[in-house]
């Protein structure tokens, strides 16, 4: 295979992980999060720190999740103070306190970011690495979604007051989709950092955030292949039609209004009913 | 005095999150929309204003005519994006809300391209007075007066005119305005109108001040008014124009002593995250 679609098909490996993993979140667990992009970058950061002090990339990988979980665990305590508007405005807070933090410390490189990250595994290596990782996050959910933690997203999902009067610990849920979402978003910054060896603070900015949002919606919310597609399709458009590369934000946005207009189930609510009309 | 300098600064900055911010809050207290593409109606108004002074129109005049474009596009977003989502979850029209922002500041970078516009011309730009020790330029002292004149007009349009009561009474209770005989379909057209000629009024003073129109200059600000709805407790009015002032001062400090932790856009996020773990529904809830 050539480089260009071996590198192509591992950006679409981490787009997909990273639209499920805030499927989990704001799809499952009906929390919209519109600052995923910090969690991504988290993990981003936080192994590439380390790789470039020569740690072994399994332990930056594994710190790289911990690091976006932790991040996750605490805007998901935060979170648990406010609902709906207030939640969706926060965690956009988010998105840009990152930014408008990581940009600053010299630390982390500033503006010019972290370079010369070492690659740990060849081309086709990281391929396959961007591959596993999707899946795993992609089986974890059906395995959630098949769950009784799944059955509670739901209902917190719908209904966050009535799973409450029925005596379920809400707070404990929505933190676990917090801390399991962000730290596969995590795990995903990894990946993308060692794989283009340098990393800006504006690679993780709001406009990611809703980007992979957009997969999502696209896609339909609380669906896994629905998201999955979402994400091959938001991804592989703007490469295969270079007319798309060029109106990217503005076919994405048009997108995101056609289908709230349309059918906000996304594609998978499309596929259902034709399925239904069918059957 | 720098701190004068930095308090005035900070006060003609949050003038204009002051406009926006209202428009914002108009549309959340009436519909319960998280209004993001509010910064393309900004950034329309002053896209219209530059390319009108630029054909040759006094700036006032140019002023004017970026209101009426900004007054007779929201409706037309009204009607195009929000109407047919009113019954859908709050989330639905959010998400359309993004998705139109990052549409139209895409269709502003081909249309005007992506390096933005300067007025040929700025005449109050490049005028200034010296107050006390304070420097202040036409621009700065227009943005001050046309917030105070639009926000107090607006104050008096909403206590003392009929249609005027007529939106509060719908933003109260819209099933009873309506057995009263109010049109709601007409109040919404109303705010959507008024909300989006503030943004252009803001839009094109921003321009006038950077004397710079770009693409991008309505998202940031945009984002910004939505952490002050939020911090002056979503629909408050009143709370809305005082955070809005608040952050703007604080900006204005915090990029004088903070810049070397936090970005300046940052800020507003901070206190915003900050104030709301403390008070989770903004810093002037009504009861709850």
């Amino acid at each position: 295979m050539d480089g260009y679609l071996i590198s192509l098909a591992t950006f679409t490996a981490i787009n997909v992980g990273l639209a499920l993993s805030l499927n989990l979140i704001s799809g499952f667990c009906g929390q919209i999060s519109l600052g995923h992009a910090a969690f991504f970058g988290t993990g981003a950061y936080a192994s590439a720190l380390l790789s470039v002090n020569g740690s072994p990339f399994v332990l930056s990988l594994l710190a790289g999740g911990l690091a976006a979980a932790i991040l996750g665990l605490i805007v998901g305590l935060a979170s648990l103070r406010v609902r709906e508007d207030f939640l969706a405005i926060t965690t956009m807070g988010v998105s840009f306190l990152f930014i408008g933090f990581v940009r600053k410390q010299e630390w982390l490189g500033g503006e010019v970011g972290i370079s010369s990250i070492p690659k740990p595994l060849s081309d086709e290596g990281m391929a396959i690495l961007a591959f596993a990782l999707a899946a795993a996050i992609g089986l974890l959910l059906w395995q959630i979604r098949r769950s009784w933690m799944g059955r509670i997203f739901d209902m917190i999902a719908q209904d966050e007051d009535a799973a409450l009067s029925l005596g379920i610990d809400t707070a404990r849920y929505k933190l676990a989709a917090f801390v399991l979402g962000t730290a596969a978003a995590g795990l995903m910054g990894v990946v993308y950092a060692h794989l283009v060896q340098l990393i800006v603070p504006d690679a993780f900015d709001f406009i990611v955030s809703v980007t992979i949002l957009a997969m999502v919606v696209v896609g339909g919310v609380g669906s896994i292949w629905g998201v999955v597609a979402g994400a091959l399709l938001l991804t592989l458009l703007p490469e295969m039609v270079r007319f798309v590369n060029d109106y990217k934000l503005l076919i994405y946005g048009s997108l995101m209004i056609a289908v709230m207009l349309a059918s906000p189930g996304g594609l998978a609510g499309v596929a259902a009913k034709l399925l239904k009309r069918g059957g | 005095m720098f701190q004068l300098e930095l308090l005035a600064a900070g006060l003609v900055q949050g003038a204009t999150y002051a406009m926006m911010a209202l428009g914002l809050t108009l549309v959340y207290g009436l519909l319960r929309i998280l209004h993001i593409a509010h910064a393309a109606l900004f950034t329309l108004g002053a896209y219209v204003g530059v390319v009108a002074a630029n054909l040759g129109l006094p700036i006032v005049l140019a002023g004017l005519v970026a209101v009426a474009a900004g007054a007779l596009a929201g409706p037309l977003v009204y009607l195009a994006v929000y109407k047919p989502l009113l019954d859908k979850p709050p989330y639905v029209a959010l998400i359309a809300s993004i998705g139109l922002l990052i549409a139209l500041e895409d269709g502003f970078r081909l249309v005007f391209g992506p390096y933005g516009l300067s007025f040929d011309h700025n005449p109050w730009f490049i005028t200034g007075w010296d107050f006390g020790g304070v420097y202040l330029n036409a621009v700065q002292l227009t943005i001050a007066v046309a917030a105070l004149v639009l926000i107090s007009g607006f104050a008096l349009f909403a206590a003392r005119s009929r249609t005027g009561v007529a939106w509060r009474a719908t933003v109260t209770d819209p099933a009873m305005a309506e057995t009263f005989g109010v049109d709601p379909e007409h109040i919404r057209m109303l705010n959507f109108a008024i909300a989006s000629a503030l943004a252009a009024v803001a839009g094109i003073l921003v321009g006038l001040l950077n004397n710079l129109v770009e693409p991008g200059m309505g998202a940031i600000i945009s984002y910004k008014g939505l952490a002050i709805i939020v911090l002056g407790g979503l629909g408050n009015v009143m709370g809305t124009l005082v955070a809005a002032l608040m952050l703007g001062v604080a900006e204005s400090f915090g990029q004088a002593y903070l810049d070397h932790i936090l970005d300046r856009d940052a800020i507003a996020f901070f206190i915003l995250i900050v104030v709301l773990m403390w008070r989770p529904h903004g810093l002037f809830a009504r009861g709850r």
